[in-house]
């Protein structure tokens, strides 16, 4: 369990910011740039003092204002993986994958040397200086340093942010094979929603300094504060679900999402792999009785359990479909036309092509 | 070139036209002019005639009392560079990172050399590390060690005068690493002085060493604090600036004086020329 709270103060800028986490997992910060995300994970590692501050991780408290306890960072085990990568440019890759490494006891060395170069693809990069490698490669040895040097508690502060799409496209599933296969818990701070949907188990939203929420992804993706964050078109709830069904030739697949099941254009997965799909709210049409003769391929049946303002002539609504919870979003005309209220059983339509991007696998189970 | 410049014999006093004759420092005779000059160098060097007289090429060649020089001032040189560079470095650091009230004070400080009479520097080591100065008695007494008018005390004299140099040389090179390294460093579990000497002080090495070759090609002329302090001793503390002078204040001393101005011409010009070599193969080795 990971137990945060940090209060600074900084001409003009207040951070007060309360949450806690599951330890095993990737907890996701998550907010505009200038939010206060950088600042709480300086202030979790001990690089940066804060005007209070309580951290706990798995009942080792790091950081007590209150009680005057601040152990060093150098002391916390706390591994951090800057935006920009700060290898030790006067070292081989090599030297600065030990360099964290010969600083731990021997008891403590539970991640290997050799498992870390083949989980990163490091083999080729060892004997080369910092400045031969492209971003990508950077951004991966600065990951295999920090983990290397066994930490209990992984921060990332946007590792991706200064790469451009097709590197970030090259270590994010690196990313993803580090969460899978090491139990190191993860701090990932991002302004980049689809980096968050595709890692992270657990989101802190934050905004302006303040904790907006904070829960599951599927949770937060619901919160309406996101889609100021986000964009009105990137809003859409998240859904876990357990593949079923693989149609490999239509390049579909059928998930159980709550007590449904929908079909989803995703490859590559197989049955019963827990997969994460973003069911786009814009994408979304709802009905007040049975549709037939209809295209889309998705038919949930589900109860209204709220309709809030999205903008003047729309309106977002949440339906429960057993289980799970999606978003719609339609417009005022339309809710006032169908009587849309709160415990009206309505059907939810989704088109099998309309889920963002492509489904995330979320863990190997 | 030089050696085919004939003398005139007839000419007195300071002989420019005589370069390519072979002369000697006149001890005895510059004894009398020189107000620095110990009282031992008088009767050290007698004075001394080449068995051919006039060699040809003889400009060329450096005699024992020059080489003498030559040996002493890479010497006084050496040691004043080896001596003061950890303290250069320790200054450097405590006027980059260190946040403590005299801050400004010890900046002036360490900048004095750089304003003040080189002679009124070497009066002052003089009172102060002289045998019966407060730390130059107390030195003598306990550990042994004599400053004045010896070789250390020359290479202290010299540390002195460059120091400022060297401090801001290594000074500037602190500036430029990125505390962000250190930070790095940090969380992987690297303790303060581990991460200097890790991180920081490889980081910081370019300057360290452009410091120490520029102190250093400076500490070969170090004139004014080292004949004020240790004073003008053949073979302990007569380097080749002191050389120089003593040759131009010697009657026939001016193809010496000659030689010895080309050869602080030619060490100042390698000892910059190595300074900016090793400053660029280090960056290399850094990977900028």
């Amino acid at each position: 369990m990971l137990k945060v709270k940090v209060a600074k103060r900084r001409d003009g800028f207040a951070l007060n910011a309360e949450f806690e986490a599951p330890a095993p997992g990737v907890v996701a910060l998550f907010g505009r740039s200038g939010c206060g995300k950088t600042t709480t994970i300086n202030i979790m590692s001990g690089l940066l003092a804060a005007d209070s501050a309580y951290v706990e991780l798995d009942g080792h408290v790091l950081t007590d204002t209150a009680a005057g306890i601040s152990v060093p960072p150098e002391q916390r085990r706390i591994g951090y993986v800057f935006q920009d990568d700060r290898l030790f440019p006067h070292m081989s890759v090599l030297r600065n994958l030990r360099y964290g490494l010969k600083r731990t006891r021997a008891p403590q060395r539970t991640i290997a040397f050799d498992q870390i170069v083949s989980l990163l693809g490091l083999q080729s990069l060892l004997h080369r200086q910092p400045y031969q490698l492209s971003g990508g490669e950077r951004q991966r040895v600065s990951l295999g340093r920090a983990l290397l040097s066994q930490p209990a508690l992984l921060l990332l502060d946007e590792p991706l942010a200064a790469l451009d799409a097709a590197r970030r496209d090259e270590v994010l599933p690196y990313l993803e094979r580090l969460r899978d296969n090491l139990s190191i818990p993860m701090v990932y701070v991002s302004h980049q929603f689809d980096e968050v949907l595709q890692l992270a188990t657990h989101v802190v939203l934050m905004d302006a300094g303040h904790v907006v929420a904070h829960g599951s992804l599927s949770e937060v993706s619901l919160v309406p504060q996101l889609r100021a964050i986000v964009g009105p078109d990137s809003v859409g709830a998240v859904v876990d679900g357990v593949v079923t069904g693989v149609d490999a030739t239509c390049g579909m697949a059928e998930l159980r999402v709550g007590s449904g099941s929908l079909n989803v254009g995703v490859t590559s997965v197989r049955i019963g792999e827990r997969v994460r799909v973003q069911l786009l709210a814009r994408d979304i049409i709802l009905a007040t009785e049975e549709p037939h003769g209809l295209s889309v391929r998705n038919r949930l049946r589900g109860v209204i359990t709220s309709v809030v303002n999205d903008e003047d002539d729309a309106r977002l609504v949440t339906v429960d479909v057993g289980g799970a919870t999606v978003l719609s979003r339609v417009t005022r005309g339309a809710v006032e036309a169908l009587g849309l209220r709160n415990g009206m059983s309505v059907w939810v339509l989704v088109k099998a092509v309309s889920t963002r991007g492509h489904a995330f696998r979320v863990g190997a189970g | 070139m030089l050696a085919e410049r004939v003398s005139n014999p007839a000419h007195d006093g300071p002989d420019y036209v005589a370069l390519g004759r072979l002369a000697f420092a006149d001890d005895d005779f510059a004894a009398t002019r020189d107000h620095w000059q110990s009282p031992v160098a008088a009767c050290e060097s007698p004075p001394h005639t080449h068995p051919k007289g006039y060699a040809r090429d003889a400009a060329m060649h450096l005699t024992p009392a020059e080489l003498d020089a030559l040996r002493l001032s890479l010497s006084v040189a050496a040691r004043s560079v080896l001596f003061s560079l950890p303290f250069a470095v320790a200054i450097a650091w405590l006027l980059t990172r260190g946040r403590f009230a005299g801050r400004w004070l010890l900046d002036a400080v360490v900048h004095l050399p750089l304003v003040l009479p080189p002679v009124a520097v070497g009066y002052v080591l003089l009172l102060v590390f002289g045998n019966n100065g407060p730390l130059g008695g107390w030195l003598r007494n306990n550990l042994g060690i004599q400053l004045a008018f010896t070789t250390a005390g020359a290479a202290l004299a010299t540390a002195v005068m460059a120091f400022p140099l060297m401090v801001r040389s290594i000074r500037l090179a602190l500036e430029n690493v990125d505390p962000g390294l250190e930070a790095a460093a940090r969380t992987l579990g690297a303790r303060p002085f581990d991460r200097f000497f890790t991180i920081t002080l490889p980081l910081m090495m370019p300057g360290v060493i452009a410091g120490a070759v520029t102190a250093f090609a400076a500490g070969l002329g170090e004139f004014g604090a080292v004949i004020t302090f240790v004073s003008n001793i053949p073979g302990i503390t007569r380097t080749i600036p002191l050389a120089l002078y003593t040759a131009i204040q010697s009657p026939g001393g001016d193809d010496q004086a000659l030689r010895l101005a080309i050869l602080s011409f030619v060490l100042g010009l390698i000892g910059l020329l190595l300074a900016e070599l090793l400053a660029r193969r280090t960056r290399h080795l850094l990977g900028r």
